[in-house]
């Protein structure tokens, strides 16, 4: 149970490969992420992060090895860890037909969350996240901006201790991005844990203490950024994954 | 409980925003009940009360082709058109199409007198065989011509096949009056009095027509029993053109891997949309019926009446639906796009109706079309519905065909569950 204290996610030695794409595939890879870290998981298009998120998140079952997250194996415990974390990914995967009041009705209550629950926390989300205006008008109405919004509201709704986020801030203008990392920032001095991808890596380099940077499936380097960037004789972390990971088209 | 009432509320107020989805359930087949029970209802009334146009080039003057001319007009189906002697097939095709005949017949020259002839050749050998003497060497090669029958192509087999049947009465009547005439002008050596011969040729056993009834009631079928039942299934099994992608944009989307990152069992979301779209199916079917019931008759179509076992008629109605939304899931399930869903869904929708009989009456297939039928959850709800409304039968008449419907939906259901683990969706 130490463990469980200790850390958020906790990757010992998986293999993991698609049925009908076997080339795609990860061995013996491992990662510690502690509870209450800002992490950033970083790599070229194709090195896999989505798929370490979806095995991370149990959309995906590892073939050996295990995943755990606070404690409980995500492959074993599906709803207990269900509750556990929220996920935000990269598409817009909300209804575009309802408004974000009806939307996150329906996910608050599939997240477990009952009628007084998701009620406070609609009030709370929409104010905090510059929705109420618009809270009863249809998303597909909505600027990119906005509805990444509401993509992050619905993530959130049920207040998990572990957040996934998946591109959070992609095609959305500089007012939008400051008010998602602020509020992501605000979430993590609660207690929440992020564990984040993004290819805006100054963005990233403002949100994550601790990053691990990924290529062809494998964790190349992971560590405290400050550290990284003093280890490896940079000032950014774009410089860092350039030199790490070249300069080739990689999709 | 709240979990589901949330998901139907959910599938619910994205339904009630869909408007082409709404249009596609509910319009279009409104629209097609009407027009198809409308167009079938003045074919049957073209057949059976305003007669069928038939336009007759009487080449003959003699006295055998006016009867036969009288004869056709008695028969009841045919409105006779008379056109001067025309001997050029395409004088004849235009004269049809200037008086919007649809048949022309050509009664060829010399017909009264071949007739005529023919009788007493016939006649002769029947004095013969009763012992007296009669003529049968003259005329005896005499044949007569035939006739000749022009019709459109757009007129259907059965239909040319009634006409033909008709005309072979009228001719068969004609030539008997004739051999009779000579017959017993022969015997008697006096003409035979028109009410005996009235009597001997129109003296026939009448046919009684009687609908066949689970009940025993004598309700004679009509068009909208007939095509509101029909086109009602067709109605409900219209929601996919909805449902179908709905499920698609869930999954494009990504909703539905959201779902499954969530604590809840997405079979409450497949509930949720059988409960969500079944209620529409029963909608579709309660709008359908009322309309075939109060709106029809200020159409000049017949009332649509229905059966005497509602019961039957709702639990038939229900499982047709169930089975409707469990087939809209399954597509949307395995299309990858909208376009897809909708494309597929809709020929589906179309072949399944062909093959079920809803277009063209099963009993009339052959071999392997036959078989087919049978698995076309159309046909057994379709068999169900006539049970129901042509025959008055009762739920226990509908049993079998409930069963085999039942079944096709639950493997229907196997299949979807089957699709949604392998594309890793649940």
């Amino acid at each position: 149970m130490a463990i469980a204290e200790t850390y958020a996610v906790n990757i010992n030695d998986i293999e993991f490969g698609y049925p009908d794409n076997p080339e795609v595939s990860f061995t013996q890879l491992n990662l510690k992420i502690a509870k209450g870290e800002r992490f950033g998981l970083f790599g070229p298009n194709g090195a896999g992060k989505t798929t370490l998120m979806n095995l991370m998140t149990g959309l995906l079952k590892v073939n050996k090895g295990s995943i755990s997250l606070l404690g409980h194996d995500v492959n074993k415990h599906n709803n207990t860890v269900s509750k556990l974390f929220g996920f935000v990914p990269q598409d817009f995967s909300f209804y575009q037909e309802l408004s974000p009041v009806e939307n996150l009705e329906f996910f608050g209550a599939w997240s477990g969350l009952n009628k007084q629950q998701i009620n406070q926390r609609i009030d709370e989300l929409l104010d905090i996240l510059g929705l109420d205006d618009v809270r009863n008008k249809q998303v597909q109405k909505f600027s990119g901006g906005m509805k990444r919004r509401v993509n992050l509201a619905i993530g959130v709704i049920h207040n998990p201790p572990v957040l996934f986020l998946d591109e959070p801030t992609v095609g959305v203008d500089v007012q939008t991005r400051h008010a998602i990392i602020n509020y992501l920032k605000i979430l993590n001095e609660s207690g929440t844990t992020l564990i984040y991808t993004s290819h805006q890596l100054s963005e990233a380099e403002g949100l994550c203490e601790q990053v691990a940077l990924l290529d062809d499936r494998k964790i190349i380097t992971q560590g405290n950024i400050h550290s990284l960037l003093k280890e490896h004789q940079h000032n950014t972390l774009e410089e860092l994954f350039i030199d790490l990971t070249g300069k080739e088209y990689r999709d | 409980m709240f979990k589901l009432w949330i998901t139907i509320k959910k599938d619910v107020r994205i339904l009630l925003r869909d408007k082409v989805g709404i249009a596609l359930m509910f319009v279009m087949p409104i629209l097609l009940v009407i027009v198809v029970t409308s167009i079938q209802n003045s074919t049957f009334q073209l057949v059976n009360k305003n007669k069928l146009p038939i336009l007759i080039s009487n080449q003959d003057t003699g006295d055998a082709s006016k009867q036969l001319v009288s004869a056709l007009s008695k028969i009841g189906m045919f409105k006779v058109l008379l056109t001067p002697d025309t001997k050029n097939e395409a004088l004849i095709a235009d004269a049809m199409h200037n008086k919007d005949a649809m048949l022309g017949v050509v009664i060829p020259k010399d017909f009264s007198a071949k007739v005529s002839a023919k009788s007493k050749h016939v006649a002769g050998k029947a004095m013969n065989s009763f012992g007296l003497e009669g003529d049968t060497t003259k005329n005896a090669d005499a044949n007569i011509d035939p006739l000749t029958i022009y019709y459109n192509p757009i007129l259907q087999e059965s239909l040319r096949l009634s006409v033909k049947g008709a005309l072979q009465s009228a001719l068969q009547m004609v030539e008997s009056r004739e051999t009779l005439r000579t017959l017993y002008y022969s015997i008697n050596e006096k003409q035979l009095s028109e009410k005996l011969e009235n009597e001997m040729l129109n003296n026939r056993t009448t046919i009684n027509e009687v609908p066949v009834s689970k009940d025993g009631t004598r309700r004679t079928p009509n068009a909208t029993q007939h095509n509101v039942p029909a086109w009602t299934i067709f109605a409900m099994f219209f929601v996919i053109m909805s449902l179908g992608g709905s499920v698609v944009r869930e999954k494009v989307s990504g909703s539905f891997i959201r779902l499954k990152t969530l604590p809840t069992n997405y079979a409450v979301g497949l509930f949720s949309k059988q409960i969500t779209y079944m209620g529409v199916t029963m909608l579709q079917a309660l709008i359908i019926f009322s309309i075939g019931i109060w709106l029809f008759p200020f159409m000049n179509l017949p009332a649509l009446n229905l059966p005497a076992d509602i019961g039957a008629l709702v639990i038939t109605t229900l499982i047709c639906g169930w089975c409707a939304v469990s087939y809209a899931i399954c597509v949307g399930v395995f299309a990858d796009t909208q376009e897809q869903a909708n494309g597929f869904g809709a020929v589906s929708i179309v072949i399944l109706a062909a093959v079920g009989g809803l277009m063209v009456p099963s009993f009339a297939m052959q071999g392997t079309f036959k078989s087919a039928a049978n698995l076309s959850p159309m046909h057994w709800c379709l068999e169900a519905y006539y049970t129901l409304f042509l025959e008055n039968g009762k739920l226990k008449d509908i049993a079998g065909n409930l069963i085999a419907l039942f079944t096709i939906t639950v493997i229907i259901q196997a299949v979807t569950y089957l699709g949604l683990k392998r594309k890793n969706l649940i």
